[in-house]
């Protein structure tokens, strides 16, 4: 290429410059005179809606110079998927580089188009951003607050908003047996949902037993499942049974939930416990307690009885579980249907029970067997979580009649029928499901498949006082599978009566629900009389609720106790107004199986104490 | 008369940065120099290994100050080139709208800076001030005027919006408008002709030698640019010429850099005229946030042309959230350091902050 070449000299040359002379100065005089608006995306300084924030720290984990610290906050209190903490940016260390409000799982930091901030004090530096904005008290801004700057958009969100969906069978196969639903995440599948957690641990308050839930996860992300085990034996041994039917309350407060999908926690825990061999168990965990040589019995083998056998187990009691039932696990073993929760699953978390020297003698019920008495005089402590066993009726005509049953026994009988302990349960043609709970969800979609096997087509009606799937208390994933199996909801609709002709069922009337809870909160259901329908059915179950048996319990020991609407009232530790006696579960808290596990471990540490006293 | 020992930087108005050069002279001449680097080294590399692999595109762009895009982009790409990743088409054009951005704001600048040492007073003034309208430019698109932290792994962090690319035809035809008025002014000036024509000439085999490139070795005749001899991007579906001389003095370098700027103005129209629409420009290297997302285990050279010549990033992943190394070519390693301590001597006290201004020595990419 041909360089410039000097001009020769030209008498006119300097003329040239001329043209420039008249031109404005490109230069901006500020302040005052010209105020230059930042851009539309500036990444100025930052404001935080508190009214969102949920402080969970994601912010000052992705910061990569350090410059955002979390600071608790007097007067904010610790809630369901909230954290009392607040980001405080230094300003010395920040580089602008917006990550912070990229990641922000709920979208409370923003930054502002503010770019200017004097002060001859240090500390002004170092701010806790409110909603306002860094300069707001200097009464700048139009409206009294910074104008906004970088906001977050689908491309810079660096957060990951969708789960990694979990292998499912289809509807169409899954209806003909009752084989598990859900197989289970693979490797990759795990770690790349346990990578989406950040790790704030605000589900660890959610959870009623405090699990350490990123701990395990971060387990999982790092491929280490040995340590992802002893994490969960620190304070849940169902891990197996909760990573496949847990209420998952974790999930709900999750902070990626907020903006996306919750992290799939309860299949991760599951992962952990399906790819650790149980022969390995003994080794990871290695518990070797020393022994006290004292003995705890405890009365009921379900969720919150072996929680409680475990955790004193580990601190070196000696143990005896009394179960009414032929296998032990309650409502695990006999309630929830097999394709959420196969008895495999159930025997592993048992076995490694059992194997801390816990017995558990089954076919023993107390009141029949053995004595209460006997064995308040055979330990040192009891416990009792005997549940909520009794099916409660609507009593409305008819349910009298012998096809009108109850959803438990009728769960059991499936159960036992399934796993070859029993007879075969009759099957209807037409069936109709009154209630809109879980156990409405189980028996509905268990009889569905019993239909399907039998007679090759699914004719369910489940029928319930709530008038959309949001109100019922069933959660919603139980829903959705129910319907896609071919169960047909009726919400908002409550029974008058079963309609019985030559003694048998012809089905039931129902009238229109208008309300269910009056302004107060309390049950007080309110009806259109005017509008009716009637379904045909040859077998009507009923699952509104389940009741607590206390019979096996002496009378002299029930009037001592104290009772809150059927359920026995405890201290923190779940010790009654009996000392030595104990109680956890349904028959304290319910409803589910996480608050039975938190009721073993909080009875465990209380059992110890009043024990080391004793 | 004696040998003198003077300290040109770091805190000289001639000096382009915090780089400093000990000179041994005899007179006006300089004897010996020896570079002083070190001013500036945060140990960027070893930083990075403590970042996640997103939280590292704040700390990057620093690497080299006046041109903080290149940086970003390589960096980027090393880790696209591991991971595989399937980047955005329209990304990709954005991606090389920014650097042809970045370099005209450099060369504007580079123009800018050859006004001090020599005392040519217009020049710095005007290209400081059409840089500004680049730098315009680069606010509205990624909200920041010099570290853009705008290209990432994946893509970009924003899309172009209509209005943004109306601002890019609009400075283009403004700078584009300018360029006579450079030439008449500035390149055809005597002050700079006498001060610049046939000094500090790098010959072909001495910038092969040292391993120079960018002007420095283009102005030898050697038409050595990564976009045409390895094109990244799409740099192949552009049409564009890469200007080259053959004095290799340092005024055929700044010339050349003024000549690259009509050649980016013409990649820029012909991006925003190629560039497909669409609304997607980033995708995640892997599922998870950016606190957990990991690239697969590898390792990958990306070289990109910088406005100072090839610029290079090799990263390693052992497949976690951090990088397991990043090294960097700063493209003024070589003229920096063996440049200055190697061809200095000889020439006269004002031929060194030609040097450094015409190869463009950038100390913080030579610190790292």
């Amino acid at each position: 290429m041909a360089m410039q070449e000097l001009p020769k000299k030209d008498f006119f040359a300097p003329l040239k410059a001329w043209k420039f002379l008249g031109k404005r100065p490109v230069t901006i005089e500020v302040p005052n005179k010209v105020k230059r608006e930042a851009s539309d995306r500036y990444r100025g300084f930052h404001i935080n809606d508190w009214s969102k924030c949920i402080g969970c720290g994601t912010c000052s984990k992705i910061c990569p110079t350090d410059a955002i610290t979390m600071v608790e906050v007097p007067g904010l209190v610790r809630d369901h998927g909230k954290l009392p903490q607040r980001p405080v940016i230094d300003y010395g260390r920040c580089s602008f580089c917006a990550l912070c409000v990229d990641i922000c799982t709920t979208g409370s930091l923003q930054m502002t188009r503010e770019y200017i901030h004097v002060s001859d004090d240090a500390e002004d530096y170092v701010y806790m951003p409110t909603e306002k904005g860094l300069n707001a008290k200097r009464g700048l801004y139009e409206h009294g607050k910074a104008p906004l700057g970088w906001i977050k958009d689908e491309n810079s969100d660096i957060l990951d908003l969708v789960r990694v969906k979990m292998p499912m069978e289809e509807p169409e196969v899954r209806v003909k047996s009752f084989i598990e639903i859900v197989k289970g995440y693979s490797k990759e599948q795990a770690q790349q949902e346990a990578a989406r957690c950040v790790g704030c641990g605000i589900c660890t308050y959610t959870c009623p037993e405090h699990m350490d839930i990123p701990q395990y996860i971060e387990s999982i992300y790092k491929g280490d499942l040995e340590e992802g085990l002893r994490w969960l034996y620190r304070t849940n041994p169902l891990s197996m049974v909760c990573g496949r039917v847990c209420t998952h309350r974790c999930e709900s407060s999750c902070s990626v939930g907020v903006r996306g999908e919750p992290v799939a926690i309860r299949w991760l825990k599951r992962y952990i416990i399906d790819n650790v061999p149980f022969e390995e168990y003994d080794r990871i965990l290695n518990i070797r307690p020393e022994k006290k040589g004292k003995s705890v019995g405890i009365i009921g083998s379900g969720p919150a009885g072996l929680s409680a056998a475990y955790f004193l187990s580990t601190m070196g009691y000696d143990v005896t579980i009394y179960e009414a039932n032929a296998r032990p696990g309650g409502v695990m073993r006999y309630g929830i249907p097999r394709y959420r929760l196969p008895d495999e699953a159930l025997d592993k978390d048992i076995a490694f029970i059992e194997a801390l020297g816990v017995k558990i003698l089954v076919n023993t019920k107390v009141g029949q067997e053995i004595g209460f008495d006997e064995i308040a005089k055979k330990h040192d402590a009891v416990f009792i979580s005997t549940g909520f066993g009794l099916g409660r009726s609507t009593r409305v005509p008819g349910t009298d009649h012998p096809n009108v049953k109850q959803a438990l026994p009728m769960l059991k009988m499936i159960r036992d029928y399934l796993r070859g302990d029993g007879p075969k349960p009759p099957v209807p043609r037409k069936l109709i499901v009154i209630g809109g709970g879980n156990v409405a969800m189980d028996i509905s979609r268990s009889m569905a498949r019993l239909q399907t096997m039998e007679y090759g087509e699914v004719n369910v009606h489940t029928l319930s006082l709530e008038r959309s799937f949001e109100e019922m208390p069933a959660d919603m994933d139980e829903i959705e599978e129910a319907l896609e199996e071919g169960v047909e909801f009726h919400p908002g609709w409550g029974p008058i009566e079963i309609v019985i002709e030559d003694d048998e069922v012809k089905g039931a009337r129902f009238k229109k629900c208008l309300r269910v809870f009056d302004e107060n909160h309390r049950f007080n259901p309110q009806f259109d009389e005017n509008n009716q329908i009637f379904i045909e059915a040859d077998m009507v179950i009923e699952a509104i609720g389940q009741a607590p048996d206390y019979s096996y319990l002496p009378q002299e020991l029930q009037e001592k106790l104290e009772f809150v609407r059927g359920r026995i009232k405890t201290n923190e530790y779940n010790q009654t107004a009996i000392e030595w006696l104990f109680a956890g579960g349904d028959i304290v808290h319910g409803p589910d199986i996480i608050h039975g596990v938190a009721d073993g471990y909080a009875a465990a540490k209380g059992i110890d104490m009043y024990l080391s006293k004793k | 008369m004696g040998e003198v020992k003077l300290f040109f930087g770091p805190n000289h108005p001639g000096m382009h940065g915090n780089f400093s050069v000990h000179m041994y002279v005899e007179g006006d001449v300089v004897k010996r120099a020896r570079p002083l680097p070190g001013f500036l080294h945060r140990g960027f590399e070893k930083l990075m290994e403590r970042r996640y692999w997103y939280s590292n595109i704040a700390l990057i762009p620093r690497i080299c100050v006046p041109e903080p895009d290149i940086n970003e982009a390589c960096y980027a790409m090393g880790v696209e080139k591991i991971a595989k990743l399937e980047v955005p088409e329209r990304a990709q054009w954005i991606r090389m709208i920014v650097l042809e951005l970045a370099r005209i704001a450099n060369h504007l600048m580079a123009v800018g800076g050859i006004g001090g040492p020599i005392g040519l007073y217009t020049a710095p003034q005007w290209g400081t001030a059409d840089r500004d309208r680049i730098l315009d430019i680069f606010e509205a698109l990624s909200g920041a005027r010099v570290y853009h932290m705008y290209i990432v792994i994946g893509g970009v962090r924003k899309n172009l919006t209509p209005r943004i690319e109306d601002m890019i035809w609009k400075t283009m035809d403004y700078i584009e408008s300018r360029l006579p008025d450079y030439e008449n002014l500035i390149f055809k000036n005597r002050i700079l002709h006498s001060r610049l024509k046939g000094r500090l000439i790098l010959t072909r085999e001495q910038a092969l030698e040292m391993g120079v490139t960018g002007v420095g070795l283009r102005a030898t005749g050697v038409e050595y640019d990564v976009r045409k001899v390895d094109p990244y991007l799409f740099y192949d579906k552009v049409d564009f010429e890469v200007p080259t001389a053959t004095d290799g003095d340092a005024f055929s370098r700044v010339y050349l850099k003024f000549k690259e700027i009509p050649q980016s103005i013409k990649i820029i129209r012909q991006a925003l005229e190629k560039m497909p629409q669409g609304d997607k420009v980033n995708v995640p290297v892997s599922k998870g946030s950016a606190l957990r997302r990991i690239v697969p285990k590898g390792m990958a050279y990306v070289h990109i042309e910088s406005a100072r010549g090839e610029y290079g990033f090799f990263v390693v992943s052992d497949g976690k959230n951090k990088p397991y190394r990043v090294a960097v070519r700063g493209a003024s390693y070589p003229q920096g350091l063996y440049g200055i301590e190697k061809y200095l001597p000889g020439t006269r006290i004002e031929d060194v902050p030609i040097w450094l201004a015409t190869m463009d020595v950038c100390a913080p990419e030579i610190d790292r």
